[in-house]
């Protein structure tokens, strides 16, 4: 079977079973619609909300995100992850005690007045609006890259699905979609996050993983990577360059926006009691570990990953990067989508990505002959990137391979997970 | 029969529970990081280590101790909810 109708007929069957359990689940009545008749089991509501939040930008940017960022990516591990304890201990439980529908409604009846709830609706718009841009960005690239079609049709029927199950199942419908989302969406993360740690450390669980050694070297992975990173002029992968001011505000914030998201609070009214909203704000939080714990693991990982792709050999040596005609199939494959592109500043034929607005660095590069960064790489897609070219590589090490051997693979489009 | 030991309980919990919070994610994973960074942990800096795992970890386990210190004080003072379904977490 080739690869493309394997791709549509699992998407397919993923689809197919979101809106099964869309018409088996569908809302019966206003309760149903709104807050699942307030019988969703903790569990199931805690996976839920690991789905809900978990949607594109965990999904597919941040590994990436934080491959780039290094220690500064932590704001977002601990932002998006430290405001689980905020909801957990000051709102989920009271909101749940007051047993309303939504979170306006619950404003509306707290401060006796109809423009304190018009204000929080308009709010709620706002804060909704705002994240769904972003998440649909996320949708468009997802379905163009499986419909083979542009973004825009991309999202077009992206929302198309959602909508249509959306609106059958009411809030009912969506919890147990998002129960069936999330171990989709959890299998496809782990299950090549795996595999790659395995290959480049040989342990199997990513969050060991990159806190150990690389396969074959014996040196840290974290100390392997600062190395290579510094020597490529970019500050150290463990030590940030934001100050510690910027990190400790940016968290602060990111944890007290995930603790008022609209979409997650209201999740919490969909548990029978008090002490299931408090419990399952903790199952929420473990879904979500899974994924936010392997993602910094993943991140290092891609990024020796796609360093010593680039840096085949010594820095500054003649035949130290990788030649473009050599490249491997998955850079093409987004050269393609424009989420990869390489400029030979030098034209010598050889990719070098290096920190080019450090001007420490810049004396040395002139002398090798360095002309500027020749890689631009799309963060947002980085992660998608690496899943594509970290499943498919089979023996890959950082330092087994001579320099510049080619390794193309024939099979190598069938690695999208 | 909610009475204001319930709500100091309650209240010193919480206050409790945030400070481990602060102390891990603000407190070891960024104003003590540089610090915290000279203790290596397999191959990790501890202070890195703290920013990317070991606060989500703790946060994890701050929520299930939240939920069941809650419960217990919950039947201590009688406000325990009646189970509308016989479900056990």
């Amino acid at each position: 079977m080739d690869l493309t109708t394997l791709t549509y007929m699992v998407v397919g069957a993923s689809f197919a079973l979101y809106i099964g359990i869309a018409f088996w689940s569908k809302a019966q009545g206003t309760g149903d619609f709104y807050v699942a008749g307030k019988h969703v089991h903790p569990v199931a509501n805690g996976m839920a909300t690991a789905a809900d939040w978990m949607s594109a930008a965990s999904f597919i940017s941040m590994a990436g995100l934080i491959a780039f960022l290094g220690y500064d990516g932590s704001v977002y591990l601990m932002g998006w992850t430290g405001g689980y304890v905020l909801l957990a201990l000051l709102l989920a439980p009271y909101l749940r005690k007051f047993g309303k529908y939504t979170v306006p409604e619950f404003i509306g009846e707290r401060y006796y007045s109809r423009t304190a709830r018009v204000v929080a609706v308009i709010c709620l718009i706002i804060i909704s609006f705002t994240y769904v841009a972003g998440q649909m960005r996320g949708v468009g690239i997802v379905f163009s890259r499986f419909l083979g079609v542009d973004i825009t049709t991309g999202l077009l029927v992206g929302m198309g699905i959602v909508f249509f199950y959306a609106v059958l199942g009411g809030m009912k419908g969506i919890t147990y979609t998002q129960v069936a989302q999330y171990c989709v969406l959890i299998f496809a993360y782990t299950v090549p996050a795996v595999f790659v740690s395995l290959q480049v450390t040989g342990v199997a669980i990513p969050q060991i993983a990159f806190g150990s050694t690389v396969a074959d070297g014996g040196a840290w992975l974290l100390t392997t990577l600062d190395g290579i990173v510094t020597d490529l002029g970019f500050p150290a992968y463990t030590d940030g360059t934001k100050s510690g001011i910027d990190v400790f505000f940016i968290t602060l914030a990111l944890m007290i926006g995930t603790a008022g998201l609209p979409h997650v609070v209201v999740r919490f009214f969909t548990v029978p009691r008090v002490r299931d909203a408090r419990i399952s704000a903790g199952y929420a939080l473990l879904f979500i570990a899974i994924l936010y714990t392997t993602a910094p693991g993943v991140g290092a990982i891609a990024r020796l990953n796609l360093t010593t792709t680039m840096q085949t050999g010594p820095v500054g040596a003649a035949d130290g990067n990788l030649v473009y005609e050599e490249r491997p199939q998955w850079f093409r494959t987004w050269e393609e989508t424009g989420l990869l592109s390489f400029t030979d500043h030098n034209a010598d034929g050889r990719i070098q990505y290096y920190n080019d607005a450090n001007p420490e660095f810049a004396a040395r590069a002139a002398e090798y002959g360095w002309k500027g960064n020749e890689l631009t790489v799309d963060r947002t897609s980085s992660s998608l990137r690496t899943r594509r070219s970290r499943g498919c590589r089979t023996g890959w090490s950082p330092s087994s391979r001579p320099a510049g051997s080619p390794r193309r693979s024939p099979r190598r489009r069938d690695c999208f997970s | 029969m909610k009475d204001g030991g319930y709500w100091r309980a309650n209240l010193r919990l919480v206050a409790g529970c945030l400070a481990v919070w602060f102390l891990v994610s603000f407190g070891c994973g960024i104003l003590f990081v540089d610090l915290l960074n000279e203790i290596p942990l397999g191959g990790f800096r501890l202070g890195f280590w703290f920013a990317q795992q070991g606060s989500i970890y703790v946060f994890l386990v701050l929520i299930f101790f939240y939920a069941w210190r809650m419960g217990r004080l919950d039947r201590e003072h009688g406000v325990e909810e009646l189970a509308e379904e016989q479900e056990e977490d």
